[in-house]
């Protein structure tokens, strides 16, 4: 096991760790920059030029392809890597590591060509070819737009897109994005470039249909039913926050979000969060939060308070999203007793219909016990159920036995 | 409200189900309360080996007594009990551990349980993966493993077909003739038993108990890695002396295929506290890589840690409760309640019922300590011994 030691910790190299850790370059201070991807850009870029101008910075240690799996100390991360396992001890820690799509169980929606909307996207830009593929888009949120954006460029031809969201509630969202300029920029844009593509809203997928592949999707509007063909589904119904190693270090979440004050200090001394982590407000609000949390950690104090000024705008924004997004009832009766809700473990509707709670469940069904530890099928339960689940075990990740008992030297000690 | 009934057992833990099913076979008339999720408590974080140990002469006659009763009844079990025979094979990894096997299976001869002593070359055979240099190994055909919130659940079942009632709630403190909910409900019973493992001493602060934090890593599915649940020799001394802090290694071949890794002893000043102790863990695995080199490059799925009901002596406190007309305890059994809960419910039942029990109750009585007269614990013997 390798021994690193840095003065700035950042777990996630998307637009918030990279935003945190030029600030904190350019004033000297070393950065260790941990990422799971390949390449640093978070879910929005993914790669591409992302940091690139911080790319040999000497006092940047860029960690990619690498995971933060425990915090088996204080200010000590364990991290995991295809070429083995290092521990990280940090004087200060940003979490920017983001939020995961929310994906709700419907009949079919384990059938091979359904993914999430961001999942779709990544495969997409990882590889997949969709060229000439129908493909609709559902869910809610404005990912689904950019979803659909990266697909049409990527040569599939979107025959639906479908919003759960009622036409007012959008409508309503759209009118207010004059708040937010570059927001409304955004959105036309989109608009214009999607113009081709059938936008529905107050619709929803009620049906992934096919034997072994997904053949074709029933999509409910408003009262009336219809079925589609196609090739490729991906739904996802916003985003989430990771909150896993967030409650692994002890900081206080919220209503699902990392609970930060005006310059992003969680409630544990030292660690700082930014981003989709403290509540889902896309790139704008990341980078800016990165920013506040990079002036507060080189010591520009009245900056860092200069710029949190800015923040509260986006803050509604992200309100706004989940105000207008907000899932409609239906969304969480699409299940039957047959549908898969835990793929890990193959638990079904109709079993977790007859718990009372998130423990029950996990106790009497093992729902949540496989791999994913509930990523997935926590979040699920808690929009079909309401059931509460606030606890995350370590590893954050799966992680190797080696990796977990870290140093012998370390273990004697104490 | 109030409510009446003869026997009010507090706590649906292993150990309170299991007596809930043993007194409604007889005919009682039991109400069974509790606060959280059946099996949701020690019995949610156990291993859940059905294992005869023999720390004590009690403790032999408990756990072996378990061990047989949930054989006799394996077959009624349901497949979410995970039920497996795996057999318990125990570790020796000098000569005079491997004296040790062979005082203990001299034991299990003694008493009808087949067992069968391997060298150095059989145990090989038996556990490849077993890292080089062992001296050998005792090998327990019959003992199995068990997934106990299930089984748990099961007994409650087998309890309400037979007429037991379960009742939501918390109990809030002991009255005269009955017990007080949180939620202000007075429930009256005859008989009362608190079976509420660490959490009875919420009801009565003057019980002899401390919880006992142990720590598990379970890993994904591996199946035909392992194929018995695998214990070093060493365990007795670690699980049995009072020492702070102790780990040993001990593995367990899951129906999933999954392997579950423990264990670790330590008395918790935290309180109940269920955060992982990251040094103690590391330890723990440092232990298991050195029998079990092969575990190093498995994906661990989820640490935890549980809190055994512990002790003095490491017997439970199965009996009426001096002082507390009406009160009885089922509760204390530290690391074994899940092999000892059918034996238990047995021996508590007969002495409720007024019938002899088939195993002597007098080192199990819950007012041991308190009595002057009590002979001092064989532990402390033992413990000067080894
Ligand atoms: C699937 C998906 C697709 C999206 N597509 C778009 C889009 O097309 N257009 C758009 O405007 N917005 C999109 N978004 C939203 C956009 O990504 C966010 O608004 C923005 O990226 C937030 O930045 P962030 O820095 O908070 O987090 P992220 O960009 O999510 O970055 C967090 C990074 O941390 C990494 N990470 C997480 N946990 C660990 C760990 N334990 N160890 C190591 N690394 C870890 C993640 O892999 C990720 O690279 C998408 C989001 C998701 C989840
Ligand atoms: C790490 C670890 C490994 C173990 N491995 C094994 C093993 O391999 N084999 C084995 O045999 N044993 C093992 N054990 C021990 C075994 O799990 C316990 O001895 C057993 O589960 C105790 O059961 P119980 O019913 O007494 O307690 P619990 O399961 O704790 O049940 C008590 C119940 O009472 C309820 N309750 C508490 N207070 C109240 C109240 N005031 N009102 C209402 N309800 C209340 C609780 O909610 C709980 O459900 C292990 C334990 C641990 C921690």
């Amino acid at each position: 096991m390798r021994e690193l030691a840095t003065e700035l910790a950042i777990v996630g190299a998307g637009p918030a760790g990279l935003a945190a850790a030029e600030i904190a370059l350019r004033h000297g201070m070393p950065v260790c920059l941990i990422d799971d991807n390949p390449a640093p850009g978070g879910q929005i870029w993914r790669g591409g030029q992302a940091g690139a101008a911080m790319a040999g910075h000497p006092k940047l240690r860029l960690l990619t392809a690498t995971r933060v799996v425990a915090a088996p100390a204080p200010n000590c991360l364990l991290l995991e890597s295809a070429d083995g396992a290092s521990q990280l001890s940090y004087h200060r820690l940003l979490l920017a590591n983001g939020a995961r799509e929310r994906l709700l169980p419907f009949p079919g929606w384990t059938l091979p060509g359904v993914t999430g909307a961001g999942g779709l996207q990544a495969l997409v830009k990882s590889g997949l070819d969709v060229r000439g593929k129908k493909v609709i888009i559902a869910g809610s949120g404005p990912l689904l737009l950019a979803t659909a954006l990266s697909l049409k460029a990527a040569g599939a031809q979107v025959i639906q897109l479908a919003e759960q969201a009622s036409l007012a509630s959008v409508s309503r969202f759209a009118l207010h994005l004059w708040h937010w300029p570059g927001k409304l920029t955004q959105a036309l844009m989109l608009g214009w470039q999607l113009q081709q593509v059938p936008y529905a809203m107050n619709t929803h997928v009620r049906a992934a249909l096919g034997n072994d592949r997904l053949q074709a999707v029933r999509l409910r509007r408003g009262d009336e039913e219809i079925e589609l063909a196609c090739d490729w589904l991906a739904v996802g119904y916003g985003l989430l926050p990771n909150l896993e190693l967030a409650r692994a270090l002890g900081c206080k979440t919220h209503h699902g979000v990392v609970e930060v004050d005006h310059v992003m200090r969680t409630s544990r001394r030292d660690v700082f969060a930014a981003g989709e982590l403290t509540g889902i407000g896309g790139v704008d609000k990341a980078q800016l939060e990165g920013r506040i949390a990079g002036l507060l950690i080189i010591g520009e104090y009245d900056r860092a308070v200069a710029l949190a000024k800015r923040r509260r705008r986006w803050l509604r924004f992200a309100a706004a999203l989940e105000q207008h997004f907000s899932l409609q009832p239906a969304i969480a009766q699409l299940a039957s007793a047959d549908t898969v809700v835990c793929r890990c473990e193959d638990v079904r509707f109709g079993r977790l219909a007859k718990c009372g709670s998130w423990r029950e469940a996990k106790l009497h069904t093992r729902c949540g016990m496989g791999p994913c530890q509930g990523r997935l099928c926590g979040a699920a339960c808690e929009t079909l159920f309401g059931w509460q689940n606030a606890g995350s075990r370590p590893p954050v990740f799966p992680a190797r036995l080696d990796t977990l008992a870290g140093n012998p030297s370390t273990a004697e000690v104490t | 409200m109030n409510r009446h009934c003869e026997v009010l057992i507090i706590g649906a833990g292993i150990v309170g189900c299991a007596l809930a099913e043993s007194l409604a076979r007889n005919g009682l008339a039991v109400t069974i309360l509790e606060a959280g999720v059946i099996g949701g408590g020690c019995t949610a974080a156990g291993m859940g080996h059905l294992v005869a140990l023999d720390g004590s002469p009690a403790e032999w006659a408990l756990s072996l007594a378990g061990v047989q009763r949930w054989q006799v009844r394996a077959h009624a079990l349901p497949a979410a009990a995970e039920y497996r025979e795996c057999g318990t094979l125990w570790l020796a990894s000098s000569a005079a551990e491997m004296n040790e096997a062979e005082r203990k299976a001299a034991l299990y001869t003694n008493y009808g349980v087949s067992c069968q002593l391997l060298t150095a070359e059989a145990l090989y055979q038996h556990e490849p993966e077993l890292a080089p240099g062992l001296a050998g190994g005792l090998l327990v055909q019959d003992e199995a493993v068990m997934y106990p919130p299930a089984a748990c659940q099961w007994l409650l079942e087998r309890a309400q077909a037979m007429g037991a009632q379960l009742l939501r709630g918390r109990a809030q403190r002991l009255e005269q003739d009955g017990v007080r909910l949180e939620d202000g409900r007075c429930l009256r019973a005859r008989q009362i038993v608190v079976a509420a493992g660490n959490q009875s001493r919420q009801l009565l602060p003057e019980l002899p108990l401390q919880p006992r934090k142990g720590q598990l890593v379970i890993t994904e599915r591996y199946p035909g890695k392992i194929h018995h649940q695998l214990v070093e020799l060493g365990y007795l001394q670690s699980a049995h002396g009072n020492a702070g802090e102790s780990v040993a290694f001990n593995v367990q071949p899951r129906a999933t295929g999954q392997l579950l890794i423990g264990s670790s002893r330590q008395f918790a000043d935290t309180g109940l506290a269920d955060e992982i102790d990251w040094p103690l863990l590391q330890k723990m695995l440092a232990r298991a890589f050195h029998y079990l080199p092969g575990l190093r490059s498995l994906q661990a799925i989820r640490t935890w840690a549980g809190f055994r009901p512990a002790t003095p002596d490491k017997l439970p406190l199965l009996g009426p409760l001096a002082g507390h007309p009406g009160v009885w305890l089922a509760t204390g059994h530290e690391g074994l309640g899940v092999t000892t809960a059918l034996s238990s419910a047995e021996l508590l039942s007969s002495l409720m019922i007024g019938l002899p029990p088939s195993i002597d109750p007098r080192p199990f009585d819950p007012n041991r300590f308190s009595n002057a007269n009590t002979p001092i614990c064989p532990h402390a013997l033992e413990d000067a011994l080894t």
